[in-house]
């Protein structure tokens, strides 16, 4: 046998020697190992999901709301501008670069009636850039039109849920409802969509912008701009959102006469900003997993050391005899050393293989999606090994300090 | 071969110190069988554990071939004992999980490597050649002393140390060790030495020392 074989073999037979005692040791390691890996891919697959779901919603979307910071006397100048209005889009659409589309929206709440149904829904007037912007596909029928729009014509498009509330399963393309005082005519339904912060388009009527100014008096500020709900946008190149939100804040302060030191009275989210905050959100609860994980790591690492100290107690007379066979101290400090690194990489590796296989059945029982990704099977393995040296240290230093008298001398 | 000066050996015994050595001077050539005898209590066992270097004297000199060890810390006495000494215990001090074979390779672990081959042709000596496999736990004690001896032949030290190698066994096992001890010293020309109670076994030796109360009482040389 090669010379530095020998150690590897001695540990091996110790291992193996006690073989229930050894396989508790390392199933200590492998319940902490797939823990790590379990949670942590399941702390990474959530993070993924929920950034693809944010994503999907364009990457490259801006809303404007008016501002949460509204209050405090900060408008009681007369003439400022109290809110959005749908000059402000104008103003954007024609004075910040890299705009891609621009749609002012003006919400409302109204009665619908259709037959015996009725509910009260939120009606939104949007222009038909809307579409575009909110990436809205259509179920059936078809979205208005720009001659819609120009004309105001009275034509809906329902949201997915207010179909089903509506008109359960039957075709509403072509039905009359009455909205208000009015009466107007389905012409599309969405497909369901998932809406940012709760506002899903799902639960909306949606109605040319024009339209809706005829149906219901939309409020005006006192320089007879018409005030709106919400401003979205798309911005043309992606890289460009936080130049066009740094552009589009100063121009609504301009347009707001907001002095230096007063807080904006809009607010602008864009699609980057909340992935960012919710991935950085997620990447915590991540670690935070992990670190769980980790501790269970840490007790099996203990359970090693604990095991390597029996061990070396229970082999004090084995000790006494290899060093009067003339084992050095590093020969015998070698040698249990390998004995815990071993037992830890052993249950390292097994942990790995049943971490990966809870991830992958979890995955497929479609109630979470989780990632395995490599650095995280690389560090729980090391870690694992890191941990079965760092513990098996001292035992195997008692070890190797043994006085060889007392030692052949023990039972 | 070996030669000691005025070795004594003080353990701290809480307050008082326990003299076990008060001055032990001898020589012993190489090639020669010398055994050790006493009464227990004597010092005897502290002398075999400072020839085998397991341990160091309080004062005086050991000389090994001619090297002076008796000063050298346990990393250089651990190789000391790896090349130059062979042991061969009362208790056999076999390892239970290992093989007769790896029993006898483990002599050589420390000793510049494992030859399975060497370690064959020493349990052969031994006349063990049919065991190689068996476990201590399957061998008679005699056997497991013959294992241990080969352990202690496989790497031909020029030494060999033997503490009452036929106190766990019968007579007849006894015998046969001490054949075996003795026709490997004519084979081989080791230097034998052994610790005992038996004057049989003594009287198979060239020389018997009589140690008592940590001093060299008497010599015997036949």
């Amino acid at each position: 046998m090669k010379k530095w074989l020998e150690p590897f073999s001695t540990a091996w037979v110790g291992v193996v020697t006690h073989k229930l005692r050894s396989s508790l040791t390392i199933l200590g390691i492998v319940i902490g190992v797939a823990a790590v890996i379990a949670l942590m891919s399941i702390g990474r697959g959530a993070t993924s999901e929920i950034l693809s779901r944010i994503e999907g919603m364009g990457s490259d979307l801006i809303t404007i709301s008016p501002g949460a910071s509204t209050f405090g006397g900060v408008r009681s100048a007369a003439g400022s501008v109290r809110t959005l209005t749908q000059e402000d889009a104008l103003a954007i659409e024609e004075q910040v670069d890299y705009i891609g589309n621009i749609a002012p929206v003006y919400s409302t709440s109204l009665q619908v009636v259709v037959g015996g149904e009725n509910m009260n829904s939120q009606i939104t007037g949007v222009p038909t850039d809307y579409q575009d912007i909110q990436d809205l596909e259509i179920a059936y029928g078809t979205f208005f039109s720009d001659y819609d729009y120009q004309r105001a014509a009275k034509v809906v498009v329902l949201g997915s849920e207010v179909k089903e509330t509506l008109f359960g399963d039957a075709d509403p393309v072509g039905q009359q409802i009455r909205m208000g005082t009015n009466v107007v005519r389905v012409i599309g339904v969405l497909e369901s969509k998932e809406g940012m912060m709760g506002s899903s388009p799902d639960n909306s009527i949606l109605v040319p912008l024009t339209a809706i100014q005829q149906m219901v008096a939309q409020q005006k500020t006192s320089q007879g701009d018409r005030i709106v709900s919400s401003i979205v946008l798309t911005v043309s190149d992606e890289e460009q959102v936080e130049s066009v939100i740094e552009e589009i804040t100063s121009l609504l302060r301009n347009r707001h006469r907001l002095l230096p030191g007063v807080d904006d009275d809009f607010r602008i989210m864009s699609i980057q900003e909340i992935a960012a905050t919710v991935s950085e959100a997620a990447g915590t609860m991540t670690l935070l997993l992990g670190a769980i994980a980790a501790i269970s790591l840490l007790v099996g690492g203990i359970g090693v050391m604990n095991i390597m100290l029996v061990s070396v107690l229970e082999r004090t007379r084995e000790i006494g005899i290899r060093k009067a066979l003339g084992a050095r101290e590093h020969d015998i400090w070698i040698q249990f050393l390998i004995e815990a690194a071993f037992l830890s990489l052993a249950g390292g590796i097994i942990g790995v293989i049943i971490g990966w296989l809870i991830a992958y059945f979890v995955n497929n029982s479609g109630m979470m999606t989780t990632i395995v990704s490599a650095d995280i099977v690389i560090l729980a393995v090391s870690v694992s090994v890191g941990i079965g040296l760092f513990f098996g240290f001292y035992p195997a230093w008692n070890a190797s300090r043994l006085n060889p008298i007392e030692a052949l001398r023990s039972d | 071969m070996i030669r000691l000066k005025d070795i004594t050996k003080v353990y701290p015994m809480g307050r008082r110190e326990l003299k076990v050595l008060r001055g032990v001077s001898l020589n012993i050539e190489k090639g020669e069988i010398v055994a050790i005898m006493g009464p227990s209590g004597s010092g005897k066992s502290t002398m075999l554990n400072l020839l085998g270097c397991l341990d160091k004297p309080t004062s005086g000199s050991y000389y090994l071939e001619g090297r002076e060890v008796s000063r050298l810390s346990s990393g250089e006495l651990a190789i000391v004992r790896s090349q130059k000494i062979g042991f061969v215990f009362q208790s056999f001090n076999l390892l239970s999980r290992l093989s007769a074979l790896a029993n006898v390779e483990l002599g050589m672990r420390y000793a510049g490597g494992i030859d399975r081959r060497r370690a064959r042709e020493a349990l052969e000596k031994v006349g063990l050649s049919e065991r190689t496999n068996h476990r201590p736990t399957e061998l008679s004690g005699g056997e497991q002393q013959r294992v241990a001896i080969a352990r202690a032949l496989v790497k031909n030290p020029p030494l060999i140390l033997a503490d009452e190698p036929t106190g766990n066994l019968d007579s007849r096992s006894g015998a046969e060790i001490i054949s075996i001890l003795t026709s490997l010293h004519a084979e081989h020309g080791i230097t034998l030495v052994m610790i005992t109670h038996d004057p049989d076994i003594a009287s198979h030796c060239q020389r018997i020392i009589h140690i008592m109360d940590g001093q060299v009482e008497s010599e015997e040389k036949r």
